[in-house]
């Protein structure tokens, strides 16, 4: 199959493409097909109209700016790409992300983030339910709220949250840490408030240096919520169970 | 999967093209439903009449129909919309069942008119004409069948009630149960579709004295299973997503319309989206616009 992209230009170094003519496989395969030793470092990509998997899979340190709004699973499995996407963001965005950055000017949907090993997603907006579930070890920042049942089973990795989360928050977390500033509907089976000491504190700091926002808001507002351990571990009362 | 689409409209200059849009917005919905599609279309009405729309066996004769029955008929297709007096619609009702059994009466209303067929959506939609309809809201469903065969009774939209529908995506789990307790109410679900439990289940509170939006609340404790459900009443357009929001949604609002799609693209297309407000519906909280409110 040929995935040339049929229409694309390069002006001042920049990569353009325009989704209202080229597919999102054309892109895709033209991004997967870059060598390391790449010139084209800027992709400017118009007309993405809510369409799934643009950018996904990507494993260079090149830039990605999406002129809109996206659909599922933008910027999925990213490696060390630079994913700007100025609009909202359909479901499982960064979703298993290993490395790179993922900025969400709008929205995003449910399950943003989700299994990401690592790298860092910052959503500007709001992101709905399960955002972060089953992390890795990604760093995820929204700088709006999180709906019902974000952070379920994070193993590792830090979510932080400037507005509120919704019902069940790290329900049976693992070791991810978790930060909100405004109010938690409800805490998750298994997930507790924990004391913010200097150590914490030091790490949501970096967290919100690297969402360029440290120094916008107050580290003491925050509260900090982990696992409490008690539903991972075999526990002999529980050997029935098994 | 099945995608559903809806399109309430603020601004009367809009109307002409309510059915482009729409047609706009199947077209994009036919990837997560290509077995079968529908829509309902609340257009003009005329005071004192009622609106039916019947569906016939492909080549139905609607106009040997029309003559026999005396009332005026526009056929579409296999679907046909008869006017009637409000006041004679019984009689007229128990005439067609005489003269021509095989013709189903698949909506009525004041304003509703209802069409849904095996088939892609966008085939669906051109067979009807949807893009030359005009009227105040209207929405549609492309159906990927999950509970129940692909037949044209299984497609949405499911009218139960005057001026009612529903799309459904999702399934229910006690479908049953309800199903028994509305047929307990003199409430008859025609199929064994458990998305027309659904819409019988709201045609039977509001049929009670609930709004829509008292209705759709009640919804969220009689209904158990996942669901993203938009309704049109007369003058009304509702969302209800389950508490779990298993189901996608996007909506978008600007001072001209309040659209609904199962993802967003179906909305990419509608005009002055740039500038509108995009937001996912929350899980379990009602959402409805009303005209005469």
């Amino acid at each position: 199959m040929n995935l040339s992209l049929r229409s694309s230009s390069v002006l001042d170094g920049t990569t353009h493409v325009d989704l209202a003519t080229s597919t999102v496989r054309e892109l895709n395969g033209a991004l997967h097909a870059l060598k390391p030793d790449t010139n084209e470092t800027l992709w400017k990509i118009a007309n993405p109209r809510g369409l799934h998997a643009i950018a996904a899979g990507l494993d260079l340190p090149v830039s990605v700016e999406i002129d809109g709004p996206v659909g599922y699973y933008c910027g999925g499995m990213n490696k060390q790409a630079r994913i700007i996407i100025e609009g909202t963001a359909g479901v499982g965005v960064a979703e298993n992300m290993m490395s790179g950055l993922v900025h969400v000017k709008g929205d995003a949907s449910q399950a943003a983030g989700a299994t990401g090993n690592g790298g860092l997603l910052i959503i500007d907006g709001n992101a709905s339910a399960r955002c972060g579930i089953s992390m890795k070890g990604i760093d995820i920042v929204v700088k709006g709220s999180v709906g019902h049942l974000s952070a379920f089973m994070g193993q590792a990795g830090t979510l932080t949250v400037l507005g509120d989360a919704g019902e069940a928050l790290g329900d049976s977390l693992y070791e991810a840490k978790l930060f909100v500033r405004g109010t938690v509907a409800g805490l998750g089976a298994d997930c507790v408030e924990k004391e913010m000491r200097d150590e914490h504190k030091a790490l949501l700091a970096s967290k919100l240096e690297a969402a360029g926002i440290l120094g916008e808001v107050d580290i003491s507002e925050f509260r900090r919520y982990g696992s409490s351990r008690t539903l991972y571990h075999f526990h002999v009362d529980n050997v029935s169970s098994y | 999967m099945c995608g559903i689409v809806g399109l309430f409209l603020k601004d009367p200059k809009l109307e002409p093209q309510l059915g482009s849009l729409l047609s706009g917005m199947l077209d994009v919905m036919c990837d997560r439903g290509p077995d079968s599609a529908g829509f309902a279309v609340y257009g003009a009405g005329n005071h004192g009449f009622v609106k039916l729309t019947l569906r016939g066996p492909d080549g139905m004769d609607f106009a040997a129909l029309a003559s026999q029955l005396g009332h005026a008929i526009v056929p579409r297709g296999t679907h046909a919309v008869l006017s009637v007096p409000a006041a004679e619609e019984g009689l007229v009702r128990a005439a067609l069942a005489g003269l021509a059994p095989e013709v189903r009466v698949v909506g009525t209303g004041a304003r509703m008119e209802l069409y849904k067929e095996v088939g892609l959506p966008i085939e669906v939609a051109r067979r009807f004409k949807l893009e030359s309809m005009s009227g105040t809201h209207a929405i549609g469903h492309t159906r990927m069948a999950t509970e129940s065969a692909v037949t044209t009774d299984g497609a949405h939209p499911f009218s139960t009630g005057p001026d009612q529908c529903l799309v459904h995506n999702g399934s229910l789990s006690n479908h049953a149960g309800v199903r028994r307790r509305l047929a307990r109410e003199g409430v008859n679900v025609d199929t064994e579709n458990d998305s027309e439990v659904a819409a019988a289940y709201l045609t039977y509170r509001m049929r009670s004295g609930d709004t829509l939006g008292e209705a759709l609340e009640h919804s969220l404790s009689d209904l158990d299973g996942f669901y993203t459900f938009v309704v049109g009443t007369e003058s009304g357009f509702g969302v209800l997503r389950d508490p779990i929001a298993c189901k996608p949604a996007v909506m978008a609002e600007t001072d001209a319309y309040v659209a609904f799609g199962s993802e967003y693209r179906a909305l990419a297309g509608l005009p002055g989206i740039e500038t509108a407000r995009v937001f996912e519906p929350e899980p379990a909280k009602v959402y409805f616009w009303d005209r005469a409110a």
